[in-house]
């Protein structure tokens, strides 16, 4: 409780914090609108138009139930992946067998390239909601596996030998030493695994799917509609920033305060 | 009384043997120091005794109803301020936060901390402070026994000088017992009563030194006389293979 208070204090000091951010996204648009200069609108439509376009979306309602709907995918996904991979993660750290065994198929699952894994979920489960949410879990579940695992097998031995010779109680030693220490390595890996999903949710939808941002996406390349395909991609990339700085950044900042 | 008693201890790893008929009696309000060239076993004889590790051949009596361990590296956990490091042997026992706060505050202030330094990470502090704060966290539990694993090794000679006089004025007030290990023999002749010369390959107790006077009394020129004196002791010589020239 204490620790929520404590991020939304300092939440206004750390937008305040951003402006070096938002002004390299404003030079980022800048650049934009020189290649819109340059090219003209059928390559690269200009940022004015794009985002007009985005706040068309919300006006649109195929387009709205469409974003809503990967969005909810993306965060079903990354939810599931999360759970499960932290799960088998800590369960991986904590025996040496496991952990031993899991690494090759770890790297089997990093390698493996999330398109193929479209490929296959589309023959196995069709087209629809159960492929494009199979291949963000797939695609995110490793990240996060390795996160809580690498978290679980790095406790220091001698702050183990700390804590037992003042006799704390294994719930204790789980708040005081187990839970930071993970903590400190899963978190990260939740968040490059929500940046996974945000990616391959699109990318399983523009294949396997008829409805989402993805879906749109194609429907947009088809009718050489640049401006809408990049409105989208500036909703997927919207969503995310927004979540990853203004969501998850504020809580990663309390949380890591301790780091040098 | 209470007290901690070795009997007819050997250790071994493996087939190296570590530590071979270790015998001595460590009373209330006494100061033991083990002293020995580094890898002699020391530290697996403290830790032998402080239950961290498991006994296999001898006894070990510790009647003792508490103790606590400061170990040579501060070993602080990184993600929890310096107030709640010190506090943390209190929270194991069960006392409430609040107490446990102004315990571990009062004693901060003892062992040289500052107000401000109490909210600090330890990434923010400097080796002496930190092992201040590590002295502090094994003395707020008032342990009858302390166990000192060189925890001085790492200061320079003021830092040095000063935990030690902490230690001996805690000593004096607090009726404190302490096994205490060390390579250092002019530490050991400062804080304690008792010095056990253990020789390494294997771990044996060579040589007992009594000192009678308190710590408290002992004055430097004392120490310094008595080290000048321990230096032409050919067990010592012999023990940490020293040529005098």
């Amino acid at each position: 409780m204490k620790f929520i208070l404590k991020v939304l204090k300092d939440f206004p000091w750390f937008l305040w914090s951003g402006w070096g951010a938002v002004a390299s996204i404003f030079l980022f648009i800048a650049l934009w609108d020189v290649g819109y200069q340059l090219y003209g609108e059928l390559v690269l439509p200009s940022p004015k138009e794009t985002f007009g376009a985005v706040v068309g979306f919300f006006d649109d309602e195929d387009l709205t139930r469409d974003m809503i709907l990967t969005l909810t995918r993306a965060v079903i996904g990354f939810a599931a992946a999360l759970v499960i991979g932290s799960v088998l993660g800590l369960m991986a750290g904590f025996f040496a067998t496991a952990s031993i065994m899991s690494r090759p198929i770890v790297t089997i699952l990093v390698g493996m390239p999330p398109i193929a894994w479209v490929v296959l979920a589309m023959i196995w489960f069709g087209m629809g909601d159960t492929s494009v949410i199979f291949t963000v879990v797939i695609a995110s579940f490793p990240i996060v596996f390795v996160g809580a695992m690498q978290g679980t097998r790095t406790i220091e031995g001698e702050l183990k030998e700390m804590v037992d010779s003042f006799g704390l109680s294994l719930w204790q030693k789980f708040t005081n030493l187990y839970f930071p220490h993970i903590f400190s390595y899963i978190f990260p890996a939740w968040v490059s695994g929500l940046g996974m999903s945000w990616k391959i949710v699109v990318m399983a939808e523009l294949l396997s799917s008829s409805d989402g941002i993805g879906a749109a996406l194609a429907v947009a390349r088809s009718q050489l509609d640049t401006t809408v395909a990049l409105a989208l991609v500036v909703v997927m990339i919207g969503s995310l920033l927004f979540l990853e700085y203004i969501v998850l950044e504020p809580i990663k900042k309390e949380v890591e305060a301790w780091r040098d | 009384m209470e007290r901690l008693e070795v009997k007819n201890l050997n250790h071994s790893f493996g087939f190296f043997r570590v530590l071979e008929d270790i015998n001595f009696t460590l009373e209330k309000g006494k100061v033991i120091s083990i002293v020995g060239p580094s890898g002699g076993g020391k530290t697996t004889l403290l830790h032998l005794c402080a239950g961290l590790l498991d006994l296999t051949e001898g006894e070990i009596v510790n009647t003792f109803k508490s103790s606590s361990f400061a170990f040579q590296e501060p070993r602080l956990l990184p993600w929890k301020s310096v107030l709640e490091n010190i506090s943390l042997g209190l929270i194991a026992k069960g006392i409430s936060q609040k107490e446990a706060d102004m315990r571990a505050t009062n004693i901060a202030l003892e062992f040289g901390l500052e107000l401000k330094d109490l909210e600090k990470f330890p990434k923010d502090l400097s080796g002496g402070m930190k092992q201040r704060v590590s002295f502090a966290r094994a003395l707020v539990v008032e342990p009858g026994l302390l166990f000192l694993d060189e925890p001085f090794s790492a200061l320079d000679i003021g830092l040095k000088k000063e935990l030690q006089n902490h230690l001996i004025d805690y000593i004096a007030h607090h009726n404190l017992t302490i096994l205490f290990i060390t390579h250092d023999i002019m530490e050991a002749i400062r804080l304690s009563n008792e010095i056990l010369l253990l020789k390494s390959d294997p771990g044996e107790i060579v040589k007992h030194i009594k000192i009678p006077t308190p710590q408290i009394e002992r004055s430097d020129k004392e120490v310094f006389d008595m080290m000048i004196e321990l230096l032409k002791d050919k067990d010592i010589l012999n023990t940490f293979e020293l040529e005098i020239k």
